[in-house]
């Protein structure tokens, strides 16, 4: 169903889970993250998101751009290949 | 129903008159409607402005093509303009002019309205001083009526000013 | 307390918009709708409206500052005429589509070239396929009126569209006349809070608003919009009902008003001010013996088809009047819109008033008498001078 306005309520921008367009996929170290939210902001799938304090990424959306691997100042994401 | 046309130029209040007598009617209980000629305005082109007052609603949205009086604020405009195009049979033109003018065919009355506004406001503008005039000669609106949409239509010492311009005039012309 | 003003209709819409409590206005000021922006103005300076007056440098960006706004969950007006409306045109479909209720007074007025800034009403019926709801008003205090209902229509759950409430430009923006301006309490009880439940700006509930719509469902999401405007006709209707209980005026069913319409033979078919004095020669004409019929469309968009197929049952001459031009098919919109479901009536069609040309009794008379005898299907351009 379409909704009233074509308004996407799920996270992400998109209705259909993008996680699998990945060929590279981020890892965030949740000790190094001093929370400083860059990642959080330039997330163009707006997948990264807080929880408990602490942030985190959902793989159901996080489609491995690595904007958030090239945002973060104190390297606290990286990257490794995707197993497919 | 009856149709007013006024005749001044650009800048003179053409407009503002015909809103005030519509005003002035419609605090004497009747129904009113008042609105520029549409055409293009610039200052000091001959302009026109109209209303209409009726006992009922008035629905009507064409212009005024046959008044039942003409207003004129400004005298040189009788030589470039037919003010009585259109103008009832024996109708009643009120002009701004220190000359004694009869048009021929229409009962014509004549105020030195400059005169009157420069002693009363101390400025040359006539809309208010010609409306006194009108009411007068008329009788379509009650001077009280008249002062009051006045009053309500300028800021209050600018107001009260023009109201006696007003009540000059329409004393002036009862006299006469 | 409710009081009467002589007012023109810029006022009135301004004033309306005041009264209904708008968050936000957006609007570049073009003649003839500028007084309305300046006395929209004047409201938010001297703190008689708490409201964000959005300053922009063309049409193009109130429309679009309108829809940022409304998105946001704020009630939002805007106000527009002619070419203004027309550099509007490719975001009027994004606000219908987002489905945001964002309301319109647009002064009708001819479009270029040649310049003209007097009225006729090719600039809101060119714009008939961007999702809006157009309401045409036959004077000021309909002018006000429609304001305020089009801001609970708009919001209505099963609507959610803009609305464009249409006034003709001079004619009723620069004329005065007795306007009754309804206690500002009763009015915001009328159309309440608007407390979005789709389009919201709140960070705890994050949303996407204006995604990409895929062919897999853009075709739905039109529909919707299609759905609205269905579901309008009855909101309109019962919006109409309503305000008249609480404020005792009334016009027609809402969609459609009729004047005179059951003994006529021949009907007049209009929108906006010229109905006032169509209904003004009927009366005349019923001094003579002679009877016509007036029907008001008062709602363009949704066209009530199947009301307007109903009070025209029993009319045989249907006399069309257009204030726009189709180009290329000598005829109006509102002519071509209705004809296919009028096919057992006679048809007739009348361009009239273009560019603020006068439409005078005569002219109306003479459209009467031309709709009696003349072929299905003519067209007549009303005043047309001899070239
Ligand atoms: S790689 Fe990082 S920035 Fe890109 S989608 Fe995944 S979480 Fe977002
Ligand atoms: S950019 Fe790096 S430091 Fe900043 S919030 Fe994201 S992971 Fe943490």
């Amino acid at each position: 169903m379409v909704t009233v306005g074509t308004i996407i309520y799920e996270p992400g921008n998109s209705t259909n889970k993008t996680g699998s367009w990945r060929v590279f996929k981020p890892i965030m170290d949740k000790d190094k993250c001093v929370m400083c939210e860059n990642c959080f902001i330039f997330c163009p799938e707006g997948c990264i998101k807080e929880k408990d304090g602490k942030f985190e990424i959902d793989y159901d959306y996080c489609k491995g751009c690595l904007i958030c691997v090239n945002e973060c100042p104190v390297k606290a994401i990286s990257s490794i290949r995707e197993e497919k | 129903m009856i149709e007013i046309r006024f005749h001044g130029r650009g800048g003179q209040g053409a407009v503002t008159a015909a809103q005030i007598l519509a005003k002035a009617a419609f605090y004497d209980g009747k129904f009113s409607q008042a609105f520029p000629f549409f055409g293009v305005e610039r200052r000091g082109a001959p302009v026109m402005a109209f209303t209409r007052i009726d006992d009922k609603k008035i629905r009507l949205r064409s212009q005024i093509y046959e008044p039942d009086y003409v207003v004129v604020q400004d005298p040189t405009l009788l030589d470039t303009i037919d003010v009585t195009s259109g103008l009832k049979k024996g109708g009643k033109i009120v002009i701004n002019t220190n000359k004694d003018i009869k048009l021929e065919g229409y009962d014509t009355y004549t105020i030195d309205a400059t005169d009157v506004a420069l002693e009363v406001l101390g400025l040359p503008i006539v809309n208010t001083v010609i409306l006194g005039a009108f009411t007068g000669v008329t009788g379509e609106v009650t001077i009280d009526s008249l002062k009051k949409a006045i009053m309500d239509t300028f800021p209050k010492k600018l107001g009260e000013k023009n109201a006696k311009a007003a009540e000059v005039a329409y004393n002036m012309i009862k006299e006469e | 307390m409710s009081k009467v003003k002589i007012i023109t209709g810029t006022s009135a819409a301004a004033e309306a918009a005041r009264l209904c409590d708008v968050d936000v206005i957006s609007a570049y000021p073009i003649t003839p709708q500028t007084t309305c922006v300046e006395k929209l103005a004047e409201f938010v300076a001297n703190g008689e409206l708490d409201a964000e007056f959005i300053k922009v440098e063309s049409e193009h960006s109130a429309i679009s500052a309108c829809i940022g706004a409304s998105a946001t969950g704020a009630r939002t007006f805007t106000a527009t005429s002619s070419q203004g409306l027309a550099l509007m045109h490719e975001v009027l479909f994004i606000a219908s589509g987002m489905r945001l209720p964002i309301v319109m007074m647009n002064a009708n007025r001819a479009l270029s070239a040649p310049i003209n800034i007097w009225n006729d009403q090719q600039d809101s019926i060119s714009q008939r396929d961007t999702g809006w709801i157009q309401i045409y008003a036959a004077d000021n205090q309909e002018t006000l009126d429609s304001i305020i209902q089009a801001f609970k229509i708009a919001e209505n759950e099963k609507v959610l569209l803009p609305v464009m409430v249409n006034l003709d430009g001079f004619i009723l923006t620069h004329t005065v006349e007795p306007v009754e301006l309804p206690d500002e309490e009763e009015v915001r009880d009328f159309v309440g809070i608007y407390e979005p439940k789709h389009a919201y700006l709140d960070p705890d509930r994050p949303i996407t608003q204006g995604p990409v719509g895929v062919p897999s469902c853009y075709m739905e999401s039109k529909y919707n919009v299609q759905n609205a405007m269905n579901n309008a006709e009855k909101v309109i209707m019962d919006v109409n009902e309503e305000f008249a209980k609480k404020f005792g005026r009334k016009y027609g069913n809402g969609l459609i008003e009729t004047y005179n319409i059951e003994n006529a033979e021949t009907v007049l078919v209009a929108m906006g001010s010229v109905c006032g004095t169509i209904k003004e020669v009927i009366d005349d004409l019923k001094q003579e013996g002679k009877e016509y019929g007036l029907l008001r469309i008062r709602t363009y968009r949704p066209l009530p088809i199947n009301h307007i197929r109903e009070a025209l049952k029993n009319a045989k001459n249907i006399a069309i009047l257009d204030k726009d031009i189709t180009f290329g098919m000598n005829k109006g919109a509102v002519y071509t819109d209705l004809a296919g479901f009028l096919k057992d009536k006679k048809t007739t069609n009348y361009i009239v008033g273009l560019g603020g040309r006068d439409i005078r009794q005569d002219d109306i008379k003479e459209i009467m008498k031309h709709a009696e005898k003349a072929e299905d299907g003519e067209t007549k351009w009303m005043g047309l001078k001899e070239q």
